[in-house]
């Protein structure tokens, strides 16, 4: 039996809990606003459009993941939040004031650990603090507090490269939060980990998300990652990248592994899926091709 | 044990092949020259006269061609005279291994011929010094101009291509130059280096600043991170291993500079000694100095590289650790012949002479 025969609720009916959940949502203030938002490049007789007229407002303590086909541009997006890129036109508000360039109030998230690995890891988390002006001890205690949160404390000395991916990316998930971002922009955090110690990563990072104060932003293709972490899914589709949808996720919290067989995270999953990957024509019967002299036919 | 292919194209060579190779590549030359010194007649195209005979003409101790030496026998033969006597040389130019493994200790022994001459040990310490202060001025410029070229666009497009000119001058050609402006003493010397050492560097150095991560620089960005802290903070410590690792390159290369500096105005150091040396014929004196300034380099070598895994940690591997010392004393017990032992090996053969005794 395939999910398409399934008998699955819509994706669009929410429990009660979860309208209610969504309700909350949209009455905190907006953090980020992204308005009309567009990335070309100039090339020499033409231009090449990654993504236009892309929008959306993030609340506060939000958690939001963006799914698209490759070359979307959604990473491209996260970059430009980031202010790692520039715009060709729209805008990008904070706290409703347009913001140029990198800076502290957006932490962002790597796919590659971009830890320095010349500092220890104890100093990794503490480099953002230090560029704030914060004082070494201060600065020493704090970092200390955000390694515990991540279940690091032990390896505070430690370098970068004496790390698993996993745990590299938890210490720069440590350093990201420890300047107290507006939002945290996550480009694909745990692409590169294996699939068991994605999934660890992705519950470890509900539970930081649980204590602290923090808005989310996290480009994934991973559509299970997706249904599994966000509060709402932006789906981008390419050529020319543009937003699709902007799905509230009807699975309610807290979230478990149980929940990737419920009813409403198959009916999103399945959403997801007929977005991104849309049935492809198969074509007709292709000759068989026979390399062997096997004898029994192979079905 | 697993089958390991001696010639397999990216294999690993398990660690007993690693030693072998490495033995053999400082044996092949060391058996090659004791071949050519010690078996009679491998090459020995001399004759050193030890009796004169009747031949007028010869003088003992002298060193003749070998077909003179044969026609002058058979000549004196015919006539019924005495003939001349004398045993297989190599030219003077290639001394014997051990003439030269005992150089390395008589040379710093034996006084000066003339008072103002320094000694051995004085000349190894001016070349050091001509090459330490040229490689110090070059990099008091160089490094920093480096960084900013590799850090900045501005300073990279209004520096690079005018050294990029200036580095395929050679800096010999300057020689004349720096003797008319700096003096005959050292100071031209250093100059020399220091043309020969300064362009390369900013360039290199320049190169391997820009090869930076650029993904740790946005990081660095998103934390905060602007102006000038990007470079002190970032860019210099992420480059900091591998302009290290140019540095120690580099060196070698103002190494080799040295000769054509130290002809430049009076002639001093290691090259006077060379020189002096060879001008009295004492070739060993002259191998043993060349092979010094290799070793000179070699450990040099050596100590910076163990230096890097003192001064920059985290490239350390986790386990073990990389530094060339503890990787000397895992090689040393297993070693069948390791590479510090083979002058012994030359000095345990004895030397003997091919005598020749041509009047039987």
């Amino acid at each position: 039996m395939s999910l398409s025969e399934l008998k699955l609720p819509h994706y669009r009916e929410q429990s009660p809990a979860v309208a209610a959940r969504f309700e909350r949502i949209r009455r905190r203030e907006v953090i980020l606003s992204v308005r009309k938002l567009k990335k070309s490049f100039g090339k020499r007789g033409g231009t090449h459009t990654v993504f236009d007229n892309v929008s959306l407002d993030i609340h506060r303590r939000e958690f939001i993941c963006v799914v698209g086909a490759s070359g979307c541009g959604k990473s491209t997006l996260a970059r430009i939040v980031a202010g790692l890129d520039e715009a060709s036109g729209g805008e990008i508000l904070l706290d409703k004031k347009p913001v140029a360039g990198p800076g502290p109030d957006r932490g962002m998230v790597f796919q590659g650990y971009t830890l320095f690995p010349w500092l220890t890891v104890r100093n990794n988390v503490m480099f953002g603090l230090k560029m704030q002006g914060r004082g070494e001890i201060t600065a020493q205690s704090e970092a200390r507090q955000w390694l515990e949160m991540v279940g690091l404390g032990k390896f505070e000395h430690s370098y970068p490269h004496e790390l698993s991916g996993g745990m590299k990316q938890r210490v720069a998930i440590a350093r990201a939060l420890a300047n107290n971002p507006r939002i945290l922009i996550m480009d694909e955090p745990f692409a590169a980990l294996d699939a068991q110690t994605r999934c660890q990563m992705q519950s470890y990072l509900l539970q930081i998300w649980k204590k602290v104060d923090a808005t989310i932003l996290f480009i994934t293709h991973d559509l299970d990652e997706a249904a599994y972490l966000s509060d709402r899914i932006l789906v981008m589709g390419a050529n020319p990248g543009r937003v699709i949808e902007f799905i509230e996720n009807p699975v309610p919290r807290p979230r478990s592994d149980e929940q990737f067989l419920s009813p409403e995270f198959l009916a999103l999953k399945k959403r997801l899926e007929e977005h991104i990957h849309p049935p492809a024509e198969i074509p007709e019967k292709l000759p068989m091709i026979k390399l062997t002299e096997a004898g029994d036919e192979v079905e | 044990m697993p089958h390991h292919d001696w010639l397999g194209l990216k294999n690993e060579l398990p660690r007993h092949r690693k030693l072998t190779l490495l033995a053999m590549s400082f044996l092949a030359p060391l058996m090659l020259w004791c071949a050519i010194s010690y078996i009679p007649g491998l090459w020995h195209p001399l004759v050193h006269v030890t009796s004169v005979g009747s031949v007028d003409y010869f003088v003992t101790d002298m060193d003749v061609p070998r077909a003179t030496f044969d026609q002058e026998v058979a000549k004196a033969r015919a006539a019924g005279e005495e003939a001349p006597q004398g045993y297989l040389v190599n030219p003077v130019y290639l001394p014997a291994p051990h003439k030269v493994v005992r150089a390395f200790y008589t040379a710093f022994k034996t006084p000066p011929r003339l008072q103002n001459e320094p000694w051995l040990h004085e000349s190894l310490g001016h070349s050091i010094r001509t090459i330490f202060l040229g490689f110090v001025f070059s990099s008091l410029v160089g490094l920093p101009l480096g960084i900013l070229c590799g850090s900045y666009r501005f300073f990279a497009k209004l520096q690079e291509p005018f050294i990029e000119f200036f580095r395929y001058l050679p800096a010999p050609a300057f020689g004349a130059l720096c003797v008319a402006v700096l003096g005959i003493d050292d100071a031209p010397k250093i100059a020399i280096i220091f043309i020969g050492t300064f362009f390369q560097q900013v360039l290199v150095i320049a190169n391997t600043v820009r090869k930076v991560d650029p993904a740790l620089i946005e990081a660095a960005q998103t934390l905060g991170a602007r102006g000038i802290r990007l470079v002190t903070r970032v860019i210099i410590p992420a480059a900091i291993t591998d302009i290290y690792t140019d540095m120690r390159i580099l060196l070698g290369w103002a190494w080799t500079y040295l000769i054509v500096a130290e002809v430049v105005g009076t002639m001093s150091g290691i090259t006077l000694f060379i020189n002096q040396q060879a001008r009295y014929r004492n070739f060993d004196n002259v191998y043993a100095a060349i092979a010094m300034i290799g070793i000179i380099g070699l450990f040099t070598d050596i100590f910076l590289s163990w230096l890097g895994t003192v001064l920059f940690p985290w490239k350390r591997r986790a386990r073990g650790g990389s530094s060339i010392f503890a990787r000397l004393k895992k090689l040393t017990p297993k070693s069948p012949q390791p590479p510090a032992a083979a002058p012994e090996l030359a000095q345990t053969v004895e030397p003997k002479p091919a005598e020749l005794n041509v009047a039987q």
